[in-house]
């Protein structure tokens, strides 16, 4: 394809292609911290095409596919290219990945053990990561948390945060503007900003740790926590997880022993501010 | 660039350790795309390859071994369903190869399970697999009506807790075909590899996947059904061959496979016509990013898999009804 970029993101490489230069020139300012790939040999090619000849060059219109793709994904504005991208490769790692047991979730480290946050869209796991990313943790991830099969240790994917609506403000506020993607308005899940995560955060790309606590934070609510049995939170997680069932057996004890070695709690929290200061303290009450 | 790369690749697995990146890059989205990865990956074995490239093969081993030991368990279900009608069942296709422990069934991606029976049980196996849990997938009055007047094959059916699906042919071509096989015989001559479970002679499957490559549907996904008619031919005796493709009125499809494995796969002998050619050119229409090439030829493909399968006053009103509903070729 005429324009490219191969990216490394912990441990997938993802060879993108594009029918236009604007998502490709985006996804090169936004990682250009980041270390390039050892051989050139990606794990995933993803292209941005044109949903027909015509939406080439009128009313630009992009079909996000690659080697592996939905035949009914909608169709995206040219405009929202770099959210395209990010889109073509969550899909390749949701649907194709296989190294480890990959949780919808997001994850932070901090002496040496990792906090793993979980739960729907909206939850605010993402904006919840992104602030603790900014406050001494290290951002591990907002969108998969990587499960070693052997050693239970969780791997980073530190690619881009997707911010959302109420939570650009939040962020653009704390971080520098040479971090921050452009303003994508009107997405299919409203208005989306992304943010590159700190150069240190993506220097230690390859490194783990093993988990320590699963939350379920819960924007919007009074300040509640509770905890989570083993069994529910298995069901939860079986759920989050996009590849559990393709791993069969050894998707399967990991997750188990993740399970039962990991405490779990449902959070709810009214404000990005509470939520920092209740994990601060659960992660004490952990130690 | 089109295919030639995965096909040369699946022939001769040792010319990879020239490859450099980029016909690696080329290699993987090609055979992703042609659904040939895993048997590509088990073609290469154990042979020295780039580090990066380990992993990815790896994970589609593991992914075909998958495939198979699901693919195995439906058929052992379907088997379940249909025991107490005592009919005879033939799995087709890749469920069938990987349950005989094929060539062909090495590292190949299963979709659905494809069963044949007799069709005069069409409507008690039906009845037995929604006692089972299978369920119909289309809604659509028209498509339901359509394949019980005109194909060979009941509607596509899913199991409710399972979600595989299942195609349960009566034969292997549609009603509608010019060619008729005879179905009666593939059962008749149907070998059994279990307690209720049989599959077609080597002959006969030869015949049918050459009918599916060939006398039905655009050729899409046909680099992965040449593959496996290279593999079948090799375990069908060639005179039985002859005599049976002509019994089902397939001999200058057989012959047509034959030449075109050769070109692919083998040793490149055969002469080609014309004929031959185009639709060579048709299977390896892919590029280097796994995308198809060759919009025009894709589509005359397109047009004739329904030009094979019906009359052509037929043929006008399925696409006028389809086309309002909204169908577009891609």
């Amino acid at each position: 394809m005429k324009h490219r970029i191969t990216l490394r993101i912990g441990p997938a490489t993802f060879r993108m292609g594009s029918a236009w230069p604007g998502p490709i020139r985006s996804l090169e300012r936004l990682y250009a911290d980041y270390p390039a790939p050892a051989d050139g040999i990606a794990d995933f090619t993803v292209r941005l095409e044109p949903v027909s000849l015509l939406r080439r060059w009128l009313r630009p219109s992009i079909f996000i596919t690659g080697d592996h793709g939905l035949a009914d994904a909608a169709p995206m504005s040219l405009a929202h290219g770099l959210l395209a991208a990010e889109m073509g490769m969550n899909l390749q790692m949701a649907l194709g990945w296989r190294r480890h047991l990959l949780l919808h979730a997001s994850s932070v480290e901090k002496d040496g053990r990792v906090l793993v946050m979980t739960g729907e869209s909206g939850s605010g796991k993402s904006t919840l990561a992104a602030q603790l990313g900014e406050r001494g943790w290290r951002l591990m991830g907002d969108e998969f948390a990587l499960l070693d099969l052997e050693t239970g240790t969780v791997l980073p994917f530190p690619r881009l945060v997707s911010l959302k609506n109420r939570a650009i403000d939040v962020i653009v506020a704390e971080v520098p503007a040479a971090r921050m993607g452009p303003l994508l308005a009107g997405t299919a899940k409203g208005d989306i900003r992304h943010l590159a995560p700190r150069a240190d955060a993506v220097a230690r790309m390859d490194e783990g740790a093993p988990p320590a606590l699963l939350l379920f934070p819960r924007f919007g609510h009074a300040p509640a926590i509770r905890p989570v049995g083993q069994g529910e939170t298995f069901m939860r997680l079986t759920q989050a997880s996009t590849n559990y069932v393709a791993l069969g057996e050894p998707g399967f004890a990991a997750l188990t022993r993740f399970v039962t070695q990991v405490p779990a709690l449902a959070m709810d929290f009214p404000s990005g501010e509470e939520a920092i200061a209740m994990v601060e303290r659960l992660w004490e009450q952990q130690r | 660039m089109n295919a030639r790369l995965l096909v040369r690749a699946l022939r001769d697995p040792g010319t990879v350790a020239q490859f450099g990146a980029g016909q690696w890059n080329a290699l993987i989205a090609m055979a992703r795309a042609e659904r040939l990865i895993g048997t590509l990956a088990l073609r290469i074995g154990d042979r020295p390859v780039p580090d990066a490239a380990r992993p990815i093969l790896a994970d589609a081993r593991l992914d075909a071994e998958r495939e198979a030991r699901q693919a195995l368990w439906e058929a052992d279900r379907a088997e379940a369903a249909l025991k107490p009608l005592g009919v005879r069942v033939v799995l087709l296709k890749g469920t069938a190869y990987a349950a005989a422990g094929l060539k062909a069934g090495e590292g190949r991606f299963i979709g659905d399970l494809d069963i044949l029976v007799p069709r005069d049980c069409m409507e008690a196996v039906e009845k037995h697999l929604m006692l089972a849990g299978w369920e119909w997938v289309k809604s659509d009055s028209y498509d339901d009506a359509y394949y019980r007047q005109w194909m060979h094959e009941l509607p596509p059916m899913i199991h409710q807790e399972r979600d595989r699906m299942i195609d349960v042919h009566h034969t292997i071509l549609p009603l509608t075909a010019r060619q008729r096989p005879d179905a009666g015989a593939m059962i008749a001559d149907a070998i059994s590899i279990t307690d209720g479970l049989h599959i077609l002679s080597p002959e006969d499957r030869v015949c049918h996947a050459v009918a599916h490559l060939l006398a039905d549907g655009d050729l899409a996904g046909g680099l992965r059904n040449l593959w496996d008619v290279h593999c079948l031919l090799a375990e069908a005796d060639p005179a039985a061959l002859e005599a049976r493709a002509a019994r089902h009125g397939l001999s200058p499809h057989v012959r047509q496979a034959r030449r075109m494995a050769d070109a692919l796969y083998g040793a490149g002998r055969e002469r080609l016509t014309l004929w031959d050619r185009i639709v060579l050119a048709r299977l390896l229409a892919r590029n280097g990013w796994g995308k198809e090439t060759r919009k025009g030829l894709r589509f005359a493909f397109y047009l004739r898999s329904h030009w094979l399968r019906m009359p052509p006053t037929m043929l006008a009103r399925h696409l006028f009804t389809k086309w309002r509903k909204g169908h577009r070729p891609a």
